[in-house]
């Protein structure tokens, strides 16, 4: 039975991960404007499509 | 949050901005625009390459307009000034944060994180659409700030830069506290959860007692993070409330979390019993999702502007050798010589020196006209020049002028330190005495009855006393309610707010901006007797003059042709004469146009005309009041008493006597002291009373009265401190939303009253010593998810009834 103990110390340790995840996205400020990200992903992509006159400057 | 756009476009409407285009649209290919402003916008994006702008939303822009920028952001070329609005500049990097009160659809985050596009200097830019702020990184060598923000300026995306910017700068943080709190409060609830279970299967095997100790151990390790931090802001409110000798719903809530965690631990340690661990972290979960619902803000919306953020970051100062210069208006000293352009802000008390003042005052004073000054005359900081540029001497510092007095002063009436107590505080203070006496008589009780039981049975009931049901009840009612309003344009700044209009029982108003619109005077032109081809002469006489007064009549007679003027000469406080089409024409007082003075003043002012120096009548200006305002104020009468305080004449008197029930309720020439002044007094009365009011000079009443709301027409503008910004336009709805704050506390009385069943029913098992970790963990949940939907439905319901819009 103590396979029990072993299966919940993993169980618990898979958790704290994604408690870990949670801390990082909200340090990340992901729940700062929930609105902008939701709108950002309908965007096209950056490229638009005729050539830009000029070369865009890389985003750092 | 979003503009509403006509979804139906009608075949006319601007391309840019969805406006009416009227007769005079301008084409552009197939593409019709309103005014030279939006196509000037469509030109420089379609140059550019961002036609996309249009692609994700119809109409996407606000009306620009024609604007002239000039020189007006030149200050920004000043080292001072350009080092404090940026939050980093090294090795040719910048990086600012900009807020930009037009921010409102998904096209403006595409183009805003797309400005690379329209140069190529810009690195990065993102948006923050909930606060309104983009932070764009800039090569400084390529684009200076000066010109990122007059590219932004050129686009419609004006950045809202005031002296409050550059002082607060962008340094506020974002408190996340809430969010760590409830996601450790929700992994330890869902972990202590499964760890319980088997402490309530009545199995007893060696095996089975194994598990359940290991478990038991865990669930305290779990608790800890549970009670002390996930519960400190209960533990820590409750604590700092006491130090005050103030009892408020964390005390019975934080005696309820120390009992559960050191009982619950007292049982695991001394194998009495499997602890309430699962009810702890529950309850901590629930009130902690109660805390996060009620906190919410208007994150772009500031409740507590000053004069500050009424003022300009830099000012024009003219040297002795005639030389103009910009510096920051923290560096403006006594006897410097300031410049001071049409429609810029006075800064500071200062000395006319050169050229005609006409300063407007509307929104300090509450004065609805301007006010003529001469050279020599004393100007003080706040007014609003209009008309053509004028010199000035400071006499007092900005820190010092009067308008930043009146400002002082009102911190030292302190009044809102007085908090009133929310009807949630003075329950739960009866509710802790009550608890607390039940607790000590049943423990006297089993004390000498069994004394085994006195300790578990005290426990028990401080346990499920807990008010968890009846904490939830104020966040969700309430929180529901200031949500409805934030969707119907009534931003509050914080969800007591409801409760404080449910109590209000005297509204006071503030006159111009308020009750008048801010539109300007309107003009009734019944009384001119002129065939309609000559009205076009006056409309194209006073379309030369900035004056209110001409400003109304234009307004009134728009869309008539225009012919050319000679000889116009504007008379200050006077009136203007010219000529039109070989007629002589003048338009001014009565003074001024017919050389005689009646002395007879009506409701308003009048403006007389002659054409070839024969009298063709008056135009009577008068304030226009806001849309619905009869039907508005005559609906609260019947509920409230109203009184009128303005800082202007009694011109309108009449006028306002057929809104206002009563003469003795209206008050003029206030002056911002006095009105604070008159809340007090009402206040000491016994009254409550709600201050609704607009500008600076109301921003003492705001403070002192129990409920403030400022109007806005543009409510991220400037606005003064208050507890709730009303979107001008919704006026006509505000005795709705008085009735739906009372219909919303009327809900609160409701659940509170389920929430005391359920602890009656907690407390008869408590009493009788038959609490069980079972009993309190079906309980404790059911009890807050049964008043929180309770509550959530019935705010959404009678939304609903009141015909409020309750979907984003």
């Amino acid at each position: 039975m103590s396979v029990i103990l072993i299966l919940v110390a993993f169980s618990v340790m898979l958790a704290g991960g994604f408690l870990a995840a949670f801390f990082w996205s909200v340090r990340n400020g992901q729940y700062d404007d929930t609105y902008s990200s939701s709108v950002r992903i309908l965007f096209e992509d950056d490229k638009p499509k005729e050539p830009p006159p000029e070369v865009p400057t890389p985003a750092k | 949050m979003q503009a509403i756009h006509d979804p139906a476009a009608k075949p006319n409407s601007c391309y840019h901005c969805g406006e009416d285009c009227g007769a005079v649209a301008i084409n552009v290919g197939e593409k019709l625009f309103c005014c030279h402003g939006c196509r000037t916008v469509y030109e420089i994006l379609s140059q550019s390459n961002a036609c996309e702008y249009y692609k994700y939303e119809d109409h996407p822009g606000l009306k620009a307009g024609t604007r002239e920028v000039g020189s007006r952001y030149a200050y920004l070329d000043n080292e001072e000034i350009r080092r404090e609005l940026l939050d980093f500049s090294e090795d040719g990097v910048s990086k600012v944060k900009l807020f930009i009160p037009a921010i409102h659809c998904s096209s403006c985050i595409w183009l805003l994180e797309n400005i690379q596009r329209l140069h190529t200097g810009v690195m990065h830019s993102s948006v923050n659409f909930v606060k309104k702020e983009v932070i764009i990184t800039f090569h400084d060598t390529e684009i200076s700030l000066r010109q990122l923000i007059e590219l932004l300026v050129s686009i419609n995306y004006i950045p809202q830069l005031t002296l409050d910017t550059l002082e607060k700068g962008a340094k506020s943080k974002i408190n996340r506290g809430i969010y760590y709190r409830l996601g450790v409060a929700g992994f330890c609830f869902g972990n202590i959860m499964l760890f319980s279970f088997p402490g309530y299967l009545s199995v007893n095997d060696s095996v089975e007692n194994l598990l359940r100790q290991n478990f038991g151990l865990l669930n305290i390790l779990f608790g800890i993070p549970v009670a002390f931090y996930a519960g400190s802001v209960f533990l820590i409110s409750a604590y700092k409330g006491l130090r005050k000798r103030y009892i408020s719903i964390d005390v019975p809530i934080a005696i309820g979390i120390l009992v559960l965690f050191f009982r619950s631990a007292y049982e695991i340690l001394s194998g009495t019993g499997p602890g309430f661990m699962d009810s702890l972290a529950g309850l901590v979960f629930f009130l902690s999702i109660g805390r996060w619902y009620q906190d919410k803000t208007y994150q772009a919306l500031s409740f507590e502007r000053d004069y500050r953020s009424y003022f300009p970051v830099a000012v024009t100062i003219i040297s002795d050798a005639g030389e103009e210069s910009i510096i920051p208006i923290k560096n403006l000293k006594t006897g410097m010589r300031i410049l001071v352009r049409n429609q810029e802000l006075v800064p500071a008390d200062a000395l006319l020196v050169k050229g005609e003042g006409s300063i407007d005052y509307s929104f300090v004073s509450g004065e609805s006209a301007p006010v003529t000054k001469k050279e020599g005359e004393r100007i003080f900081a706040g007014g609003r020049q209009a008309g053509t540029s004028i010199e000035l001497i400071v006499e007092r510092e900005v820190a010092q002028s009067h308008l930043t007095e009146l400002w002082n002063q009102d911190l030292t009436g302190s009044a809102k330190q007085t908090r009133w107590d929310s009807i949630l505080d003075v329950i739960s203070r009866y509710f802790t005495v009550m608890v607390l006496l039940l607790s000590t008589i049943s423990g006297i009780f089993w004390w000498f009855y069994n004394p085994a039981m006195a300790f578990l049975v005290v426990t028990a009931i401080l346990i499920v006393a807990c008010p968890c049901a009846l904490a939830m009840t104020y966040p969700f009612s309430l929180g529901g309610a200031m949500r409805v309003f934030g969707r119907n344009n009534f931003y509050l700044k914080r969800t007591g707010v409801v409760e404080a209009l449910a109590k209000v029982d005297t509204i006071v108003f503030d006159k111009t901006g308020t009750i008048t619109s801010n539109d300007g005077p309107g003009a009734d032109l019944s009384s001119l007797n002129v065939p309609t081809d000559q009205l076009c002469w006056i409309s194209s006489m006073v379309r030369h003059s900035t004056h209110p007064a001409s400003v109304a009549i234009y307004l009134q007679l728009q869309g008539s042709e225009a012919f050319p003027v000679t000889g116009f000469h504007e008379w200050p406080a006077r009136g203007i004469e010219g000529t039109v089409q070989g007629h002589f024409l003048k338009i001014g007082s009565e003074e001024f146009v017919t050389g005689t003075k009646s002395g007879s003043y009506a409701s308003g002012t009048k403006v007389f005309m002659s054409i070839d120096d024969d009298l063709v009548g008056f135009a009577r200006i008068s304030n226009r009041y806001r849309e619905g305002m009869k039907d508005v104020l005559s609906e609260l009468a019947r509920r409230y008493e109203l009184h009128l305080l303005s800082g202007d004449n009694d011109a309108e008197l009449p006028n306002l006597l057929s809104f206002f029930p009563s003469r003795e309720h209206l008050n003029f020439n206030k002056s911002p002291k006095e009105k604070l002044q008159y809340i007090r007094d009402l206040k000491a009365t016994g009254r409550k009373v709600l201050m609704i009011g607009d500008g600076l000079n109301d921003a003492g009443a705001l403070r002192e009265s129990d409920c403030g709301i400022s109007m806005a027409d543009d409510i991220y503008h400037f606005s003064p401190a208050c507890d709730a910004i009303l979107e001008s336009g919704q006026f006509r709805h505000l005795s709705d939303f008085l009735r739906f704050s009372r219909t919303s506390m009327r809900i609160v009385f409701i659940s509170m009253g389920l929430s005391f069943l359920y602890n009656v029913v907690g407390l008869s098992f408590a009493i009788t010593g038959n609490l069980s970790p079972v009993v309190s963990a079906i309980l404790m949940p059911l009890s807050s998810v049964t008043i929180v939907a309770f509550v959530t439905l019935s705010v959404l319901i009678s939304a609903r009834l009141s015909k409020f819009d309750v979907k984003s």
